[in-house]
């Protein structure tokens, strides 16, 4: 990024116009990607649901159906965007948009390779935090506007869902950032280096371990993913807070939602299983450039997501809560409390 | 420049925002302008120096107190001629503060000319190149240390007092014991009785 910058300046442009070119071309660098990420990462989830229910999935529109993302794209931009008599059309509109938004800005500083990242900020972790307690009015707003009880029912068990997962989520990075000492992610993939002197990642360490599985399960509840997906159980619900959408604005909740889950496979890896770093502290792995170790491990993930969907039933919602306020939140905060302690015996000293 | 540009942008929409939160018509409306407020507000102290309190301010404010307004506002049976019919009341009492908020500015305005206050001395200056959570920690844990816990205390005392003043047995449902329907097999709640062609089924 300030290569790109001084590249442009180095051509003649004032620096103010270099910063502003660059940046944009990095936002597009990242951004683009990310949604053709999206187009894949769909047709790869219908596969591996097809796969595991013994179906062959989408194998039409292109070789192996690969273009099917795009066939369904295409179908929805050419449709007409519908709203309700009765809706808050400002509202109804502005919902997807803060949607799809707040699932594209968190990238700015998810680390790609050692000092890649669109703004290497210090409170990195607490920028994602507060972008993903963002996530929550785009539902909340679609649910309200739509001026329907389904989706208003659906986008109420969102909001709640949503935060207080947030909760044990929160009490999972602190203790991922004391151990680090900064809320920077470039630093925290750093800090995992080396573990026994071989291995890359905060799994392998048994006080953040437990962490990793708490904070896996809480980015399945987060993104609305199943066996969390209450608010658009079918069953119950029609098909939650996007009833009422169709055509584009439809499609941004689409994408938005997709985003979100590749963005929390990259914290997934970044936080605990060494995001950028090869598994191995091996000099010949470093070879491979990180950014691919790092997709390596989206990947991973997502295919996690994707088994679970296939496989794990619905939960109900009182268990859902029961789970998120009286299992993961005394288990996370036990769990910060015996990390500082532990850093507090070993690296601080324990003063007189 | 580009410093500018955003002040003037963010300065601008919170005031904007500021305006339209009091002048929306709809209550939900107020919200979300006041939402916007609060994100530009932080894009203001991004601008300061002042990072951490930026995303504290968008964690906390945004992400939990406006959730919370935002839901009790959307639950509220609005009927907006008794809402405008409660302008006229609070007008004078409205009248008065607005007042004393015009005179407070024209105040300040008058005291940002004067010159600086010889009393605005920083109690702990920060080395440059520390990052600002590191020296609000460093301030927090060490010379402020007492009243921040104490203000833990009044945290905690205020959380159990909404739980003692809200929490009501009811004796009219029937609590759920998850332990025993997690412990529950399918060999527990199903018999095969396997019964004879024509035999019927006792119970």
């Amino acid at each position: 990024m300030p290569a790109m910058t001084s590249w442009f300046t180095y051509l003649g442009f004032p620096f103010e116009l270099a910063w502003t070119v660059a940046t944009v071309i990095d936002i597009l660098v990242i951004a683009l990607p990310v949604m053709l990420a999206v187009a894949m990462i769909i047709y790869a989830d219908r596969k591996i649901w097809a796969a595991m229910a013994l179906r062959r999935g989408p194998n039409v529109v292109g070789p192996l159906g690969l273009l099917q993302s795009f066939a369904d794209g295409l179908k929805v931009f050419l449709q007409e965007t519908i709203v309700p008599s009765g809706a808050n059309k400002g509202l109804f509109l502005l919902a997807p948009i803060i949607t799809f938004t707040v699932a594209l800005i968190v990238w700015a500083v998810v680390p790609f390779q050692a000092g890649v990242a669109l703004s290497n900020i210090n409170v990195g972790l607490l920028y994602v935090l507060a972008a993903s307690s963002l996530g929550v009015y785009g539902i909340i707003l679609a649910g309200w506007s739509s001026n329907s009880k389904y989706p208003f029912y659906s986008a109420i068990r969102a909001a709640a869902q949503m935060v207080s997962y947030e909760v044990s989520i929160g009490f999972v990075l602190i203790s991922v950032v004391l151990w680090a000492g900064t809320f920077n992610l470039g630093t925290i993939v750093e800090a995992q280096k080396g573990y026994y002197g071989f291995v890359n990642g905060n799994f392998v360490n048994p006080l953040l371990f437990p962490m990793a599985i708490v904070f896996f399960i809480s980015s399945l509840a987060e993104t609305q993913r199943a066996p969390f997906d209450l608010t658009e159980a079918e069953s119950e619900l029609v098909a939650g807070y996007q009833t009422e959408y169709s055509s584009m604005a439809f499609a941004l909740y689409w994408l938005g939602e997709y985003a979100n889950v590749i963005l929390m496979c990259a914290l997934n890896a970044t936080l605990f299983w060494g995001g950028y770093l090869p598994p191995f502290d091996w000099a010949p792995l470093y070879a491979v450039p990180g950014i691919l170790w790092l997709f390596a491990k989206m990947l991973f993930f997502f295919f996690c997501f994707s088994w679970v969907k296939a496989t794990v039933p619905r939960y109900r919602y009182d268990q859902l809560m029961r789970l998120g306020w009286k299992i993961f939140l005394p288990l996370s905060l036990l769990f910060v409390f015996l990390v500082s302690g532990y850093l507090m015996l070993t690296r601080v000293g324990v003063p007189a | 420049m580009i410093q500018l540009l955003a002040f003037y942008l963010f300065a601008t929409i919170v005031c904007v925002s500021g305006a339209a939160t009091i002048l929306s018509r709809n209550p939900v409306h107020s919200v979300l302008w006041l939402i916007l407020a609060f994100f530009n507000a932080a894009g203001l102290m991004v601008l300061v120096g002042a990072e951490f309190i930026a995303m504290l301010l968008v964690i906390v404010y945004v992400g939990a107190v406006a959730v919370l307004f935002l839901f009790v506002v959307m639950m509220l049976d609005i009927d907006f001629t008794e809402l405008r019919a409660g302008v006229m009341k609070y007008a004078a009492v409205g009248l008065l503060l607005a007042l004393a908020l015009v005179a407070e500015i024209i105040v300040a305005v008058g005291a940002w000319s004067a010159g600086t206050l010889a009393l605005g001395r920083r109690v702990a200056p920060v080395a440059d190149g520390v990052p600002n959570i590191e020296a609000i920690g460093a301030l927090l844990y060490t010379r402020y240390l007492f009243v921040f816990e104490g203000a833990g205390l009044v945290l905690l005392v205020a959380m159990i007092g909404a739980i003692v003043l809200t929490y009501r047995k009811r004796s009219d449902v029937r609590p759920q014991n998850i332990a025993r329907q997690n412990a529950r097999r399918a060999k527990d709640a199903t018999r095969n009785m396997n019964p004879a062609v024509g035999q019927g089924m006792e119970l």
